[in-house]
């Protein structure tokens, strides 16, 4: 693609304007709201991406629009009406606050129960804050550390321009345009993302984290992450933010997808808190998002997720056990509280020989909320020797919530060996009366309860992330005891 | 025509035929109505998920077959009664009983015709306060609804203990070259009344049979069921069995499902827990071979506080059979204090087989004890090596592995003579003889 300024850009948008009859102001941060194939064209425009790039969003596009919206999963929403959003939102340069006095109190609040420091907290608040802070420092010198090795590791959109032999080969490799509806729209309108590639036999000296970039561009209501692994490598992978997200986005569809190639390793972590609606059940983000990795062999792909905002989540990070020998696993915990709805689970697609998986859910629910675990463990004709563990417990808090185990095991090969065990139970009295008489009032017993329920999963965060992940569940279930 | 439009043209036939001012008229022009909207159902069905009626479907059945003489002896027979005389039997030969091989009685309690009890004036009563009560709105069932004529009808009194076990046979004789037949049961124990029931399907021919049955279950307070389902048919047979209990307080029911026969065969079997102190037992036993299709669908459904439900359903799946078993436990914001229990044990001997299980569990109240367990898995090496370290063949080490596997289940069968039958059956479908009981 030629030169593409932003004039030409502008001129180009003006007349099609003229011709289909919608209004786009160039200058402005925000397009209007509607989607149609010159909204997905100005998109890629508008991020300067090479024309295969642009044809393969038309293409995801088109098949989205023969795609209707899935409704298997349990949970009750409204539809967001996909003609009512603006697909593509700059990020704001400008700071929402002046001075920290003016945030929120009880965001701050909050804050400080999970101990982030102050430069940080008004990073996150969106304050306006001095450039030179630490953590800019911290990322340059973790940059120069990540190119010596060859890693590379910046925005999707840069990936595009300066890495598209890698980005044209994987992208969509695992997560099909098609795949599903939201893996469909985001693949036509996706916003931006990380982009991560580890060389052969390279171990990534630190974890690699989304939380780092947070002083660079936001990056918007759907996100696409690409991870390549090379043979032999191993990245450590962070996503998302223990700082309560105020997002005025109601709609995310992210997708995510992995490549761990020959004897590679990938560790992915999230912590999802995104604004949960208000305890009347009003408001919250909707969080559809596609997540999936693929093992060649002897590789390992292990997810772990703590999630416990957003009103609507739809998840369901997956591994496709291609390689013999390899390894996937998932662990998770999900918090829901007041109206809160979440449907998630993961899939483990045994195709290789000798693979293994390893599942662990933990479901909390309270308030009226609704916490379901839908999951696939799928062994292929050829999978010989396939292995799956797969555990799920839930603990209901209150009688007005639900949870729910809709486990499905497919199983065409007769070395596999699968076992699955659920089970459903609530915070027992005696437990409670216990830490009551040894000093520990109802709401410390009850957090102590939950850590150690979900004990088995936070051990797999790494370390900085667990703290913070154990002292959000406490802040999740806040009041939700009696 | 496709089976769906003959069943929907012969039903202006069947209801011409019959009193209008039946009881159950408009009932059965709703589900006759409820089925011309939902058809047969298809694979895009999440209860359907696994299996598919297509290869059924396209047979040209005749739905109602022509009445001949009985044509079968009491001596052909008389191997798939339990006993002579021991039990009492309800026998249907094509659909129609027959009074011949059957065994009823008024005394003191009703095994009898679900036709008699829809045409007499005596019966009314129970007939609007039971029939179609339990009875899901679904596709297959409606459809058995719209066409419900005849079945067996079991009446047990209050505080009735019924001294011997009722059987409810239904052969097909093959004089259609393919059949589609529609029993249906209905069975009220009384309170604090007990019975065993015995259930079974057997074509005496190579002809196609497609039996969509239904059976409803009213366990008053206090009452004991026990109830088998013997499903051992030839391999051209196959059927949909829709069973329905209702539960009321502290009353018992236990449903044996074997399942060692028949091409396709689909178990929707519902619980409906509604009064407190109830207790459910649902077990299972499938050995299948060849291409054998067996779908075991449950539901149990907490209503109401206190109760038990317990489920223990063991397969094994040979050569390129198929298993499904998709068991679904639903506990109501009421029914605290529940205790509910799931078991799915699985192993595949081919590599052909394939088995799907999706063990569900829907909560929505807190103070419950609930858990499932599902696992595939093979025969223990270790185990097998033992035994033929001290000398017992691989084929008879095999089959003891495969007995301890099924005994959980075996073992709580009530009848001893029926006991015997199973595990007959169990070594025939394995091939050995064991020269012991378990």
């Amino acid at each position: 693609m030629g030169k593409f300024t932003e004039d030409d850009l502008k001129k180009e948008l003006e007349t099609k304007e003229y011709e289909y009859g919608f209004y786009t102001d160039i200058e402005s941060e925000t397009f209007p709201v509607g989607l149609n194939e010159d909204i997905v064209r100005a998109i890629s425009k508008k991020k300067e991406e090479p024309e295969w790039m642009t044809d393969w969003r038309l293409e995801s596009f088109r098949h989205w629009k023969e795609m209707v919206e899935p409704e298997w999963a349990n949970v009750q929403y409204e539809k967001p009406d996909f003609q009512n959003i603006s697909y593509y939102s700059a990020p704001s340069k400008k700071a929402k606050y002046d001075s920290i006095d003016e945030v929120d109190p009880e965001l701050l609040e909050t804050f400080n129960k999970l101990g982030i420091s102050l430069e940080e907290q008004k990073k996150l608040a969106g304050v306006a804050v001095d450039i030179v802070i630490d953590s800019i420092s911290v990322a340059t010198t973790f940059k120069d550390t990540l190119a010596e090795k060859g890693i590379i590791f910046c925005s999707i959109s840069e990936a595009i321009k300066e890495h598209p032999e890698l980005v044209k080969k994987y992208i969509g490799s695992v997560v099909p345009q098609k795949d599903n509806f939201y893996a469909a729209l985001n693949s036509a309108v996706f916003s931006d993302g990380s982009f991560c590639y580890i060389p052969k036999g390279v171990r990534c000296p630190m974890e690699l984290s989304t939380y780092f970039r947070i002083n660079q561009a936001g990056t918007g209501q759907f996100e696409r992450t690409l991870v390549i692994a090379d043979e032999g490598s191993y990245v450590s992978y962070l996503e998302g933010c223990t700082a309560p997200s105020r997002d005025e986005n109601q709609l995310h569809a992210a997708v995510v997808e992995l490549i761990a190639l020959d004897n590679a390793e990938i560790k992915y972590s999230t912590v999802q808190n995104w604004y949960p609606g208000g305890k009347d059940g009003k408001g919250g983000v909707f969080n559809f998002v596609t997540k999936r990795g693929l093992c060649e062999s002897n590789a390992k792909i292990s997810w772990t997720q703590v999630e416990t905002g957003s009103a609507i989540t739809w998840k369901y990070p997956s591994c496709v056990l291609k390689g013999d020998n390899s390894i996937g696993e998932f662990y998770s915990i999900a918090v829901t509280n007041n109206y809160q709805q979440a449907d998630t689970g993961t899939k483990m697609i045994h195709l290789g020989k000798n693979t293994r998986s390893t599942i662990i859910s933990k479901g909390i629910s309270a308030g009226k909320s609704q916490n379901s675990y839908r999951g696939l463990v799928k062994i292929n004709p050829n999978a010989d020797n396939a292995r799956n563990f797969s555990q799920c417990d839930s603990l209901l808090m209150g009688n007005n919530c639900g949870a729910h185990t809709f486990p499905y095991i497919e199983a065409k090969n007769k070395t596999a060996q699968i076992e699955h065990e659920a089970t459903t139970s609530k915070i027992g009295e005696d437990q409670i009366f216990y830490c009551n008489q040894r000093g520990i009032d109802t709401e410390k017993a009850i957090a102590l309860i939950v850590n150690g329920f979900s004990k088995e999963v936070l051990n797999k965060l790494p370390m900085e992330f667990a703290v913070e992940a154990q002292k959000l569940l406490e802040i999740s279930l806040e009041g939700s005891v009696g | 025509m496709s089976l769906k439009d003959k069943l929907l043209s012969s039903y202006i036939a069947f209801e011409d035929n019959l009193e209008v001012d039946s009881p159950i008229h408009e009932i059965r022009n709703k589900s006759i109505k409820k089925f011309e909207n939902d058809g047969f159902p298809t694979k895009k069905d999440e209860a359907w998920k696994y299996t598919s009626l297509n290869s059924l479907l396209k047979n040209d059945y005749s739905v109602f077959p022509k009445q001949l003489d009985n044509t079968i002896e009491l001596k052909d027979v008389k191997k798939y009664f339990l006993h002579d005389i021991d039990t009492y039997k309800v026998v249907f030969v094509d659909g129609v009983y027959s009074s011949f091989l059957s065994e009823t009685t008024h005394d003191k309690l009703d095994v009898c015709l679900l036709s008699a009890a829809l045409s007499k004036p005596k019966y009314k009563p129970v007939i609007e306060a039971y029939f179609n009560k339990v009875a899901k709105d679904e596709s297959l069932t409606s459809l058995n609804t719209a066409f419900a004529k005849e079945g067996a009808y079991i009446h047990i009194p209050k505080h009735k203990e019924v001294e011997k076990p009722i059987e409810i046979i239904n052969f097909s004789t093959g004089n259609e070259a393919a059949i589609f037949l529609q029993p249906r049961n209905l069975i009220v124990v009384g309170e604090n009344a007990h019975v065993q029931i015995i259930e079974r399907h057997q074509s005496l021919s190579g002809n196609e049979v497609l039996t969509n049955s239904v059976t409803e279950v009213f366990a008053e307070k206090r009452a004991y069921v026990d109830y088998y389902k013997i499903q051992n048919n030839v391999v051209s047979a196959s059927l949909i069995d829709n069973t329905y209990l209702a539960q009321e307080r502290e009353s018992n029911c236990n449903v044996h499902t074997f399942s060692f026969g028949g091409k396709l065969t689909r178990n929707n079997l519902s619980f409906y827990q509604n009064g407190e102190y109830c207790n459910s037992t649902l077990k299972g036993i499938t050995i299948l071979k060849n291409k054998q299709h067996v779908d075991h669908n449950t539901l149990v459904h907490h209503i109401a506080p206190n109760c038990e439900s317990h489920q223990d359903y063991k397969s094994i799946f040979g050569d390129a059979s198929t298993g499904v078993f998709n068991g679904k436990v639903v506990v109501e914001k009421e029914a605290q204090k529940t205790d509910a229990f799931q078991q799915n044990n699985n192993i595949l001997i081919n590599d052909k087989a394939t088995i799907n299980a999706k063990p569900q569990l829907e909560i929505f109240a807190d103070d419950v004890k609930c858990s499932h367990g599902c696992t595939i898995g093979q025969l223990d090496e270790e185990a097998l090596f033992y035994m033929r370290s001290r000398g017992i063949a691989k084929k008879e080490a095999r089959a003891l592995l495969m007995y301890a596997f099924a005994n959980t289940v075996l073992e709580s069968v009530k009848i001893p003579e029926l006991k015997r039958r199973i595990n007959k059956l169990i070594a025939n479908k394995i091939g050995v003889n064991l020269g012991f009981e378990i």
